[in-house]
């Protein structure tokens, strides 16, 4: 008896503690995210209004040649920092598993970029990739005189020197999230392998991937969560330019939300954004939880 | 999007009408002024209101953007500062329309605003017979800025007419100097086009396009000129144009490696601070003529409405010590602007602020700002076009057609 009516005490207590918690993600995130979506079926410009508009904002935002540039940019950007940052984050994991001396300082500086803000990461790599200041004056003042690196100046280039400085800024955390998974993998593996003269990246590619869904798909979330919310960076580095070459949606909102006074447009884009991000995140997340179930039923 | 939920948080908070309570003659005012020269001018109207037996609260927030956004968020939630810097613009008009700002016509009427502040800018402060903003400074946007050094090495003087400019250009190009310093930041890309707008295109133009939102005036051959000239500027900047911000532009004249920059007078700031002088290692046009239009822009005051005596008090106390003399001079002394007022001395400026001065009594030189005719977000379109204009190589019959839509967005 006595056990049985601790039950239900201990769950009060767990809830209370979490109310604090739930109350904020309800007022700020679950109310906010509301209000916003209200707000871009209204008229609103600088200050928020309570009349309906309809679909007047959505027109006015998919009409508008900036926006469709910036998600053309968000999916350019997506793609090669997705990619490149699992491609680069495994070969660093794939080395750092290697039993190597010093383990955990290499551990260390892969990972101590993704402790930069973006802010730190966005300036430093403008004088980087600044023609008069970073690579290109230093290979020139080295000897190679006409070496030439102005992709941050290049209309076609920009966006790319924004995947190099945040594939520098995440590859760590990539690194350090699926190192977790190979450690997960069980060695007896990899000497049954090695008896039957498998090499070692083929024991990589086709043993080890595969068992690290899970982990990849820990990690896709995470990169695309920065994918969608790139903003910081961009800003630090390009603000955007040279001209939209690398605007993102979320300047875009930023800008129309404050500068430009545009508060409906921006909702509107805001809620775009948002039902983007869960299209492409769901079926992640249903994708775990069912390898997570399939799991815990084996 | 952190940031969009932070504002709206707060926006929501506020409106549950938690507000804090204002005491006699407190006055906390939201300014964006954090430089070090924008600090020690701001520093004189706290003193002044101060001596006039008030109490300066100051909230600064850097980034004029961040500032309004903060004030704004404020004001909509219920909890309005008793003062809030804006730009001399539209930018606060919705406000005035919304019935969140106070008036100040009793400041105004024992002043006499009406007969002596500048066209443009009354223009934009009174709407509907009534004054809604305490204008601090006049700045201008469009001014020419060289060095002496550049153009005594390359051979040419301070060029007279628009033709000489373009030749000045040349050779100081020749000479293998950078003939023109542009800032690579979309600000400052939309105010070297309304620089080439005004000067290049004249001043019926310039008020056309962005006063008029013509459509036939962007379709002429005239504005399509203006177009070519704006972008043949481009062949005269430097390699590190991208991103680079105003004063690290500005630098670039100071430093004695690069001949011209138009940029607004807060430039001033970075040639002083290097130590040196208007006329001296660095020279000042603020287009060609006598008659060269001189754009107005600055900054001011809005009081958001409120219902508590002692904060009424303390704004109108407010608008009397911005726009007393005392207070006008030497805050303009420092932020190197020019006072709003003409009946105060200008004998202790530099050259340029009393050029400035005198272009401001001639009303047909006197020309508004870009924002003081256009609401911010026909203004975002334009400079979008504008930046996609400078920095790509689209054909200037495209852009003909961008603009017209741009000026036709609403």
């Amino acid at each position: 008896m006595k056990n049985q009516r601790k039950g239900p005490k201990t769950a009060w207590s767990a809830h209370s503690a979490l109310l604090p918690m739930g109350l904020v993600v309800l007022i700020a995130y679950v109310a906010s995210i509301l209000w916003t979506v209200r707000i871009s079926f209204s008229s609103s410009k600088m200050l928020p209004k309570s009349d309906w508009a309809g679909l007047s904002q959505y027109v006015r935002l998919f009409t508008n040649e900036r926006w469709t540039i910036d998600m053309v940019h968000m999916v350019q950007f997506g793609v090669f920092f997705i990619a490149g940052a699992l491609i680069l984050g495994f070969l660093l994991a794939v080395f750092v598993d290697q039993k190597v001396r010093l383990e955990g300082v290499f551990r260390t500086i892969y990972l101590y970029s993704y402790a930069i803000s973006f802010v730190a990461c966005g300036v430093v790599w403008q004088w980087m990739f600044n023609p008069t200041l970073g690579i290109q004056r230093s290979l020139q003042s080295w000897g190679w005189e006409s070496a030439r690196f102005d992709w941050i100046a290049s209309q076609d280039m920009a966006i790319y020197c924004v995947v190099i400085a945040l594939l520098w800024h995440s590859a760590g955390l990539v690194m350090a999230i699926l190192l977790a998974g190979l450690r997960g993998v069980d060695e007896e593996l990899w000497k049954a392998a090695r008896i039957e003269g498998v090499p070692r990246w083929r024991y990589y590619t086709s043993i080890v991937l595969p068992q690290l869904g899970a982990t990849v798909s820990t990690a896709v979330v995470l990169l695309a969560i920065s994918v969608v919310k790139l903003y910081d960076a961009v800003v630090a580095m390009t603000n955007g330019g040279p001209g939209d070459a690398t605007d993102v949606p979320s300047k875009f909102i930023m800008d129309n939300l404050f500068e430009r006074q545009n508060i409906g447009l921006a909702s509107a884009a805001s809620t775009t954004m948002l039902i983007t991000v869960l299209i492409i995140i769901a079926p992640l997340m249903y994708a775990r939880s069912r390898s997570k179930t399939a799991a815990s039923h084996s | 999007m952190k940031n969009i939920k932070m504002s709206l948080l707060a926006t929501l908070i506020a409106s549950l009408g938690i507000s804090s309570p204002a005491l006699a003659q407190k006055a906390e005012v939201i300014h964006w002024w954090t430089s070090g020269g924008e600090s020690a001018a701001l520093k004189q109207l706290a003193d002044g209101y101060n001596k006039a037996g008030g109490q300066w609260v100051d909230n600064a927030i850097a980034g004029g953007d961040n500032a309004r956004a903060a004030a704004l968020n404020r004001i909509a939630g219920g909890n309005p500062p008793t003062a809030s810097q804006f730009n001399t613009s539209k930018q606060y008009h919705e406000l005035i329309d919304a019935g969140l700002l106070a008036d100040v016509d009793e400041v105004a009427a024992k002043e006499g605003w009406d007969q002596w502040m500048p066209g443009p800018i009354k223009n934009v402060i009174k709407k509907n017979g009534h004054y809604y903003a305490v204008p601090v400074n006049i700045h201008s946007g469009t001014w020419f800025w060289y060095s002496k050094a550049v153009l005594a090495k390359a051979g040419v003087a301070e060029p007279k007419t628009e033709a000489e400019f373009w030749t000045a250009l040349d050779k100081i190009k020749a000479s293998g100097q950078t003939a023109f310093a542009q800032s690579g930041t979309l600000s400052y890309e939309r105010s070297t086009f309304s620089a080439v707008l005004l000067h290049m295109g004249g001043r019926d133009m310039y008020m056309k396009f962005y006063g008029d939102k013509d459509a036939n005036v962007v379709k002429s051959a005239a504005f399509k000129t203006v177009l070519e000239k704006f972008k043949k500027l481009r062949s005269y900047t430097d390699a590190g144009v991208a991103g680079r911000s105003w004063n690290d532009t500005t630098a670039l004249l100071v430093t004695d490696k690069a001949g011209f920059q138009t940029v607004g007078d807060w430039a001033k700031g970075e040639f002083l601070a290097a130590g040196k002088t208007a006329g001296k290692e660095f020279g000042c046009f603020q287009g060609w003529g006598p008659k060269a239009p001189y754009m107005v822009s600055g900054d001011v005051f809005v009081l958001p409405k409120t219902t508590n005596k002692d904060a009424i008090a303390a704004q109108q106390l407010l608008a009397k010590v911005i726009t007393s003399p005392a207070t006008q001079v030497a805050f303009n002394m420092k932020k190197g602007s020019i006072p709003i007022r003409p009946d105060v001395d200008a004998s202790g400026m530099d050259i340029c602020a009393q050029a400035g001065v005198i272009a401001l009594k001639d009303p047909a030189r006197a020309t508004p700002d870009p924002s003081m005719l256009m609401a911010p977000d026909i203004f975002g379109n334009v400079s979008d076009v504008i930046t996609k204009f400078w920095n790509t190589d689209i054909k200037v019959e495209d852009a003909q057609g961008m603009f017209v839509k741009a000026l036709a967005s609403n």
